[in-house]
């Protein structure tokens, strides 16, 4: 029997599952909305990175710069800071009519591409960076799914099949799927911090021989939802692997901001190929994703990302091309967004220290949170969190006892899944269950968002708490 | 008709789940219903899919090739012949080479160098704010302000800009319009867009559960053809769309493998459908692939051409009778110059049609902030309206677009106020309405120009511009030159635009991107609010070709 057909995503794929836990927190807010009496008044929706919808402000220097874009009445007046203003008026020169609302090139805007590869540039230490090379869309997903499409053969016998971590981003399993990829899953090490070992890399390419034909490996560095942030050795090691088995490397790098301790380093996958040398750092075919969702700017709402394509055959850039210009281009304030997260306010300028001060608030922010739902969780029954580097998530284990496991059988739900229903209906937690990201056999976790404001990760962890030794206590 | 008649998009023949689950043995009951893939095939013997017969596989490919100079050097992982084959069919006028090539240009002037024109003029795309469109005032306070909500204690703003600001701030998590909405849209959004539709419809009730925010109508056509294409071979979905066609369409189509099944319009009467020619194209694409939806763009791209309602009631009763699901395009609905002409749209027509036909035909209808009056094409803002589609569908249709996450939110906020705009009495309203019919009036009457001006020169017949933003001209291209271009081996038409880029700067899209009759030529020129230049560059390419 194969270790496909026993995947670990299969019941991710219910999609109705998991839909409905989010119609049900919906309905319940609904229902406060109307008075209806609960033991909670607030829901609260740590079920995604949602920052904003939890507390999190948006940054005053980024609104600005919206906000004088959109109405340019706004650079005439004295109502904002210099430095916005003339960044507005640089980008309204930027695009077609000088408007926001008008087409941009498909990959995005010229000068804005041509920033961001700056960027990619100093942020890897001098790996330079080919603008030419570079395509915004509306979201990191899109441009994930584009690169999909050309990759994988839905009609092909045998299938496509793309080596996905244990566990993975939900929409990223369902995206895969919908374009009739096959997913070979590779297991991350809970024990060691959701370590990547490669020896798995390699047990998981042997068990799809005869099953599929694989023909890349995702990776999702910091991780989702297990915040795990990879060695450099580790990189190395992934990058060998994919050079030997002639597998394309899609690094998928939206948390990258999102470090919080100090021990731990963003590597970017094209900074460790490069520095490797020849011959990995000219032929192993690499695209990398990044988004204005995460990190400090939180901006998903307004939905833009990029892939940069690295060392890909150049007689597929027509191909490429033409596949992305069909979607006409990137919501333009969007790649506003990504211009302003990749070229922020510098020494000096007068919105610097108000942009700092904020950025420092954030990152304080959930540092803290991570230390203190981290203690709480260890401290919890038959829960188990390992310390992790980076990501927007926490993805504690939860030991349910077998009452617990039999009473969401007769419900036909995961145990986790059950597990957050209840925590939803008894308390207004809406948190994610660990079966929705794929986990090894037998185990459940839940997905808890750490980028909320303070005040909100202590009311989750109170509610959280008392709800757990209750579960535990009448399902034991 | 029976009320209870078998859905054409069911559960049963539906977007195929990718390949099953992972790995392909998971399934449990739930699941028995969907259709699913298995075994597939590619029938060579299709006439209509020339998809590559090369194995996707990677064995038998070479690990390594000489290069020039005899060394070897590794071949690429991901290559020509073994990406998806369906994608390298995939072509998009509207921004395709001759827009390169104008990119070009404008690079080369921007660098001093000399050339025959002092600007290249994007005459290729409909993108009004890039051709002097303004924005209305009001939808850009109100942006503003959710934007940056510390705006909404100056007063400087009005006061109706900034009630608006709150009531979409409040439907926003966090009051903030960078937080995730539903996948589906926000619930207030949807809402409005029901009620404007019942107020444009003469009151029909419209649903806002049926309602689905989209990242510009495009984003919604896509989805709406993924649920729709399926099958292989002789079963493979076919979907009609028209001659001339919006190139979203065949890219689409050609890159989910489904069959595009052409009807044509008709030139010599103004571009009308004629439903003969739709039962011609339906009947002979039976012979090879699985006839499923009808796509009709009304007003038309790039044709212009405003269906009567008349038309649209045929086009129902045919869609009725042959079992087809319509996909009814209506983003330019705003855009309606020509005296006599009028939009109707299909949701209206169809329940006007009585529950034979309303309770069954199963429609797509779809709209955008792209166009009309607003043209906040960089907004990604759009919305489609879904009639008598099954549950189970409904289902698969939720999946697809929580891959999107969601529709950006400024442009739901933004068709918030398209489909809810100021109000006689409130503060922004004469104002709104000054702009709004300033714009229309100066782009129907630059159509009506456009018109007069291309058929006053020889070679060159235009059909009234009716609707939409642009107009599609017929040109006579001397058969010298169709000779260099093919030698060139471009199509006649693409050789004639990008001769006109070169000597005008003027870009235009070819006909050929569009699709027309054989042996016909035509280009897509984007309606200016400035000068109309057309005229002496066709002269001096007729001369120089003769």
């Amino acid at each position: 029997m194969s270790v496909l057909q026993n995947t670990p995503y299969g019941r991710s794929l219910k999609h109705l599952e998991y839909a409905a836990l989010g119609g049900r927190a919906y309905q319940i807010r609904k229902e406060l909305k109307q008075g209806l009496e609960k033991p909670f008044k607030t829901v609260i929706d740590v079920s995604s990175g949602n920052l904003h919808s939890a507390g999190i402000k948006p940054l005053t220097f980024v609104r600005q710069v919206f906000a004088a874009c959109l109405y340019p009445q706004l650079i005439k007046s004295n109502k904002l800071p210099a430095d916005v203003k003339q960044r507005a008026q640089a980008l309204l020169e930027e695009c077609a009519g000088g408007s926001v609302g008008s087409y941009t090139p498909t990959r995005g805007i010229p000068e804005v591409i041509h920033r961001i590869s700056q960027f990619i540039t100093w942020r890897d230490k001098g790996a330079a960076s080919n603008p030419e090379n570079i395509y915004l869309t509306p979201g990191s997903q899109w441009a994930l799914e584009n690169i999909l499409k050309i990759l994988v053969n839905r009609l092909a016998s045998p299938g496509t099949g793309i080596l996905t971590p244990v566990p993975c981003y939900s929409t990223s399993i369902l995206s895969m799927n919908l374009l009739g990829a096959i997913l070979v899953p590779y297991y991350l090490d809970e024990e060691n911090g959701w370590e990547l070992h490669v020896q798995e890399l390699h047990r998981a390419l042997a068990s799809a021989k005869g099953v599929c034909n694989p023909r890349a490996v995702y990776i999702i560095n910091p991780g989702n939802p297990v915040g795990q942030v990879q060695s450099k050795k580790s990189m190395q090691e992934v990058i060998q692997f994919v050079y030997e088995k002639r597998l394309i490397l899609l690094a998928d790098e939206v948390y990258q901001d999102s470090i919080y301790t100090g021990n731990s380093t963003f590597y970017s996958y094209r900074k460790v190929l490069s520095e490797m040398g020849p011959p990995f750092s000219d032929t192993v075919e690499l695209a990398s994703f990044h988004s204005v969702s995460k990190g400090f700017i939180g901006e998903c709402g307004l939905r833009c990302g990029y892939v940069e394509l690295v060392n890909l055959d150049p007689s597929l850039k027509d191909y490429i091309y033409k596949l992305f210009s069909k979607d006409s281009c990137a919501p333009v304030l969007g790649q506003i967004a990504m211009d302003l997260m990749t070229n922020p306010p510098q020494p000096g300028d007068p919105s610097y220290s108000l942009y700092e001060a904020e950025i420092r608030a954030i990152r304080d922010t959930v540092t803290d949170n991570v230390k203190r739902a981290s203690a709480v969780f260890n401290s919890l029954p038959c829960v188990s969190h390992h310390p992790v580097n980076g990501g927007a998530f926490l993805f504690p284990k939860i030991d349910l006892p077998t009452k617990a496991v039999q009473k969401a059988k007769e419900e036909n739900l995961e145990p986790d899944t059950f597990y957050c229903y209840r925590l939803l209906e008894e308390t207004g937690v809406y948190a994610c269950p660990g079966s929705e990201y794929g986990q090894a056999a037998g185990s459940h976790h839940i997905r808890v968002c750490t980028l909320i404001s303070r005040d909100v990760m202590e009311e989750l962890l109170t509610r959280l708490s008392s709800f757990h030794r209750r579960f535990m206590k009448n399902l034991s | 008709m029976s009320a209870t008649r078998i859905r054409i998009l069911s559960a049963r023949n539906v977007l195929p789940l990718g390949r099953g689950q992972s790995g392909g043995a998971q399934r449990s009951d739930g699941d028995s219903k969907l259709r699913l893939l298995t075994s597939p095939h590619l029938s060579p013997s299709s006439p209509a899919r020339a998809l590559s017969s090369l194995s996707a596989t990677r064995r038998g490919l070479p690990q390594e090739k000489m290069s020039e100079n005899g060394m070897m050097s590794r071949a690429k992982v991901l290559t020509i012949d073994n990406m998806n084959p369906t994608v390298k069919k995939v072509e998009y006028a509207v921004r395709g080479p001759i827009v390169q090539r104008a990119l070009e240009l404008e690079r080369e002037l921007s660098e001093g160098m000399k050339k025959p024109f002092a600007e290249v003029i994007k005459a290729n795309i409909g993108d009004a704010h890039a051709m002097g469109q303004q924005p209305i005032t009001f939808f850009r306070q109100v942006l503003a302000l959710c934007s940056y909500p510390e705006l909404l204690n100056d007063n400087t703003f009005p006061e109706d800009a900034k009630s608006r600001a709150h009531r979409i701030l409040q439907s926003c998590g966090g009051n903030s319009m960078g937080s995730y909405s539903a996948s589906q849209g926000i619930e207030s959004v949807r809402k409005d867009v029901a009620l404007y539709i019942e107020r444009r419809d003469g009151g029909m009730p419209c649903d806002p559960d049926n309602i689905y925010l989209t990242t510009g109508a495009s984003d919604g056509i896509v989805t709406m053809l993924k649920l729709l294409v399926c099958g292989e071979g002789a079963s493979r979905t076919g979907i009609m769309i028209s001659i001339p066609q919006y190139p979203l369409y065949s890219a689409a189509l050609a890159e989910l493998g489904a069959v595009q099944i052409n009807y044509y319009l008709n030139e010599e009467n103004c571009w009308s459908m004629d439903i003969n020619e739709l039962q011609r194209a339906l009947n002979e694409a039976r012979e090879y692939c699985n006839p499923r939806a009808l796509c009709i763009i009304n007003p038309g791209n790039p044709t212009g051409q405003v269906q009567s309602r008349q038309c649209i009631e045929d086009v129902i009763r045919f869609a009725a009778k042959e079992r087809l699901f319509l996909m009814a395009d209506e983003v330019y609905q705003d855009n309606v110059y020509a005296d006599g002409c009028e939009f109707h749209s299909f949701k209206k027509v169809l329940f006007e049609m009585g529950p034979e036909y309303s309770k069954s035909v199963e429609l797509a209808s779809f709209h955008s902030t792209s166009k009309c009056y607003m043209g906040e094409c960089g907004f990604r803002g759009g919305y489609m309206e879904i009639i008598n589609m099954d549950d189970e569908v409904k289902v698969q249709l939720t999946k697809l677009v929580s891959v999107r996450l969601c529709p950006p939110v400024p442009g739901q906020a933004l068709m918030d106020l398209v489909v809810n705009p100021p109000q006689p009495g409130e503060p922004s309203y004469d104002s709104f309405l000054k702009e709004r019919t300033a714009t229309l009036n100066a782009l129907a009457e630059k159509a009506k120009l456009t018109e007069q001006v291309l058929n006053t020169v020889q070679g060159i017949s235009c059909n009234p511009v009716q609707g939409a933003m642009y107009s599609f001209p017929r040109i006579i291209i001397p058969e010298k030159a169709i000779k260099e271009a093919m030698a060139l081996g471009q199509q006649p038409d693409m050789f004639y635009c990008m001769k006109m880029l070169e000597e005008t700067g003027i870009c235009l899209v070819p006909g050929s991107g569009f699709g027309q009759k054989d042996g016909t030529y035509h280009f897509r020129y984007k309606i200016p609010l400035s000068r109309i230049r057309m005229s002496f560059c066709h002269f001096k390419f007729t001369l120089q070709y003769s």
